[in-house]
């Protein structure tokens, strides 16, 4: 099944423009139902499908710099389209690729907890459910009841609010169209920057913003060399931090150049 | 008390011994046993597995265990499908070890998922493209045909065999125990390569990924091909160990050195093969990925280019060398020796392909992470052991596992002396 044509959903993250607040992340985690714990201070043991890394030029003072960057699910289109590293492995098809939209699937109810995904992911943007999810008392009245909560034992991961492209869907068929507009569709961290960092829509949609600035000379992914080919582009006008994008050895170009085939 | 339950014309130790083995096993039984139900109560939190390591200790166990359980099904082959008849008086030992092994296996997989009611699922749900459903698939249905190997062995206890029924079953499964283990030595090259393919497909794991054959990356080859060669060692081991403890020689040395000649033979070509994957993975495959080979083995406490050292030269190079030259072979201490570094390299291959793969970093802004198991994990992983030292215990008490051991040490002579 091709996908051209179809939608493929995307993100351009500014980094430029990110200040490391981490509203993201908190605008992910409520409205994904994203269980937490009383105690997070270990991140090897936090959800957080949403996660803001903070990088350094590693250069001393004064010329050190800093850079925050959000890190949601890349949705990855893999080496060939529909085969993202983490897809073809789970064996039991509790992840799959949305030919109709581009996006990885995470379905919670299939999964049975192997975390061969996980183990195949190079983002570290799937995470296990190492314990029951438990809300604080009255917090349960809060879930957004469009999103299933998981329960102990399986994975999960960004899902680029994928309950909200049914919705817009849903809301679009019932005024007699067949498709969205840009902004019908958007993700809960998009909306929630405050700094207008994150831009979503369709890379196969000339018309929406994310077509132009994939583009961008300052656009580039991560770990480009790997071609899993994510559908989140990022942007900075700091060479220090493209380099920081991907490995590279003495002798290579930059990978995170010219490398974008959406 | 027990005697009409042991083989004739071989001699046991007492009762009480016996039963003092099996109580010192049978606590660590069941302090693994208490560690599997904490685990499937509360949950895979009484582990200390995280988001980066979610394959961990019980992976590398589960490789492990199914390398040395190779012994079963390469020693089958060589006996059943290619004819080294030599082997049927260490096939019996190999079976069963290859059946604790294999057992051991895949309880540890029903611990290791997350939610083990969904376990089905992998079969009933089967992603036909993922490794894992090919291992999950091949595992099971070999551990069926090592029961059915094994199930003739049990029917040759002496007061089973007076039941008629169950003496010509057994007569008559061994008539036909070639087909199971051409069957066997067809699934397990199968799974083991699967088992390899695990770790080769992660295409964004640069220390993991290799290259290949259509579907199938080079571990694919190299796991088949290891276990192959590493399994013989293993049961060449456990039985020199169990000669050990039991004070009695079991095998005859023309036995032990034909399989000890083979393995020697598959590991030299294995290791051979090892080191070309190797340099080239080093010089092509991962640097394409941005990486040079001291990328994995620096920046961290733990994983430096020792284990790679470790697991070509100490745990490969050394003993198919020890194992191929015949008069090392035939010296008891080399040969011990050279199992011994055999063991410990599979272990050390099947570690550094599960555990170093989830410790090296692939973000440029990310960091190593090292990884100590909890002791649930460690008592999981000891279950096992302890299981297959019972299942040895009684199965060598009370079967004729050893068809050489009645001539070796005739009863008369011991009583004599």
């Amino acid at each position: 099944m091709k996908h051209k044509g179809k939608k493929k959903f995307g993100m351009v993250i500014n980094l430029d423009k990110c200040t490391g607040c981490g509203t993201c992340m908190v605008a992910c985690m409520s409205e994904n139902n994203v269980p937490f714990k009383e105690d997070e201070s270990d991140k090897l043991l936090s959800i957080t499908w949403m996660r803001v890394y903070k990088l350094t030029n590693d250069e001393p003072f004064p010329h050190i710099e800093e850079c925050f960057l959000p890190r949601p699910c890349m949705q990855c289109d893999g080496k060939h389209e529909g085969h993202p590293p983490c897809v073809s492995v789970c064996p039991a098809v509790a992840t799959d690729y949305g030919f109709e939209t581009g996006i990885v699937s995470q379905i919670n109810t299939r999964c049975f907890g192997c975390r061969y995904c996980m183990a195949a992911c190079p983002y570290h943007a799937r995470y296990f459910n190492w314990w029951d999810p438990v809300w604080p008392k009255g917090m349960e009245k809060s879930l957004n009841p469009s999103v299933s909560v998981r329960t102990r034992g399986v994975v999960e991961k960004c899902s680029f609010c994928y309950h909200r492209y049914q919705k817009a869907m849903e809301k679009a068929y019932s005024d007699g169209r067949r498709d969205i507009a840009e902004d019908e569709y958007q993700t809960a961290c998009t909306q929630a920057c405050p700094a207008g960092a994150i831009t979503f829509g369709d890379l196969n949609n000339p018309d929406h913003a994310v077509y132009k600035l994939k583009k961008h000379p300052h656009a580039f992914r991560l770990l480009e060399r790997l071609q899993t080919n994510p559908k989140v582009y990022y942007l900075s006008s700091r060479e220090w931090v493209r380099n920081k994008a991907d490995n590279s050895i003495a002798g290579q170009s930059a990978a995170t150049a010219g490398h974008h085939s959406s | 008390m027990d005697s009409a339950l042991i083989p004739k014309g071989v001699q046991r130790c007492p009762l009480w011994q016996f039963l003092l083995i099996l109580a010192v096993a049978g606590a660590v039984l069941l302090w693994g046993v208490y560690a599997m139900f904490l685990c499937w109560i509360k949950g895979l939190n009484q582990t200390n597995m995280n988001d980066y390591y979610g394959f961990a200790l019980w992976i590398w166990a589960d490789l492990a265990v199914i390398a040395l359980g190779g012994g079963a099904f390469f020693s089958g082959f060589l006996k059943y499908v290619l004819g080294r008849d030599e082997l049927k008086n260490i096939i019996n030992y190999a079976v069963l070890l290859g059946f604790i092994c294999y057992s051991s296996a895949l309880l540890i997989l029903a611990i290791d998922i997350g939610q083990p009611l969904r376990g089905w699922f992998i079969f009933w749900h089967a992603n036909v493209h993922s490794m894992l459903t090919e291992v999950a698939f091949c595992l099971s249905c070999y551990f069926a045909v090592l029961s059915i190997e094994y199930l003739p062995l049990i029917l040759e206890n002496r007061q089973l065999a007076k039941v008629p029924f169950f003496h010509h079953l057994s007569h008559n499964m061994h008539k036909v125990m070639a087909v199971f283990a051409a069957t066997g030595a067809f699934l397990s090259f199968f799974h083991q390569g699967s088992l390899g393919g695990v770790a080769g497909v992660l295409y964004g794991r640069p220390f993991a990924y290799r290259e290949g054959v259509l579907v199938w990356p080079w571990t694919f080859f190299l796991f088949t091909w290891s276990a192959a060669a590493y399994g013989p060692c293993f049961t060449i081991f456990i039985t020199r160990l169990t000669e050990y403890f039991t004070r009695k020689k079991l095998v005859k040395d023309n036995v032990i050195d034909l399989l000890a000649k083979i393995s020697g033979w598959m590991m030299g070509t294995y290791i051979i093969a090892k080191i070309i994957d190797t340099i080239y993975w080093a010089t092509v495959t991962a640097p394409a990925a941005g990486f040079r080979l001291m990328d994995f083995y620096s920046g961290n406490s733990f994983y430096g280019i020792w284990i790679l050292l470790l697991e070509l030269i100490l745990g490969g190079v050394a003993p198919a060398a020890l194992l191929l030259v015949p008069r090392w072979r035939a010296n008891p201490r080399l040969l011990w020796v050279a199992i011994s570094l055999a063991v410990v390299g599979v272990c050390v291959n099947r570690w550094v392909m599960v555990l170093q793969v989830m410790a090296v970093p692939v973000m440029p802004f990310d960091q190593w992470a090292l990884y100590l198991p909890s002791w649930q994990e460690v008592a999981t992983t000891i279950l096992p052991v302890a299981y297959g030292v019972i299942l040895v215990a009684i199965s060598y008490r009370y079967l004729p596992i050893f068809p050489q051991e009645a001539e070796l040490n005739p009863i008369e002579e011991t009583v004599k002396a």
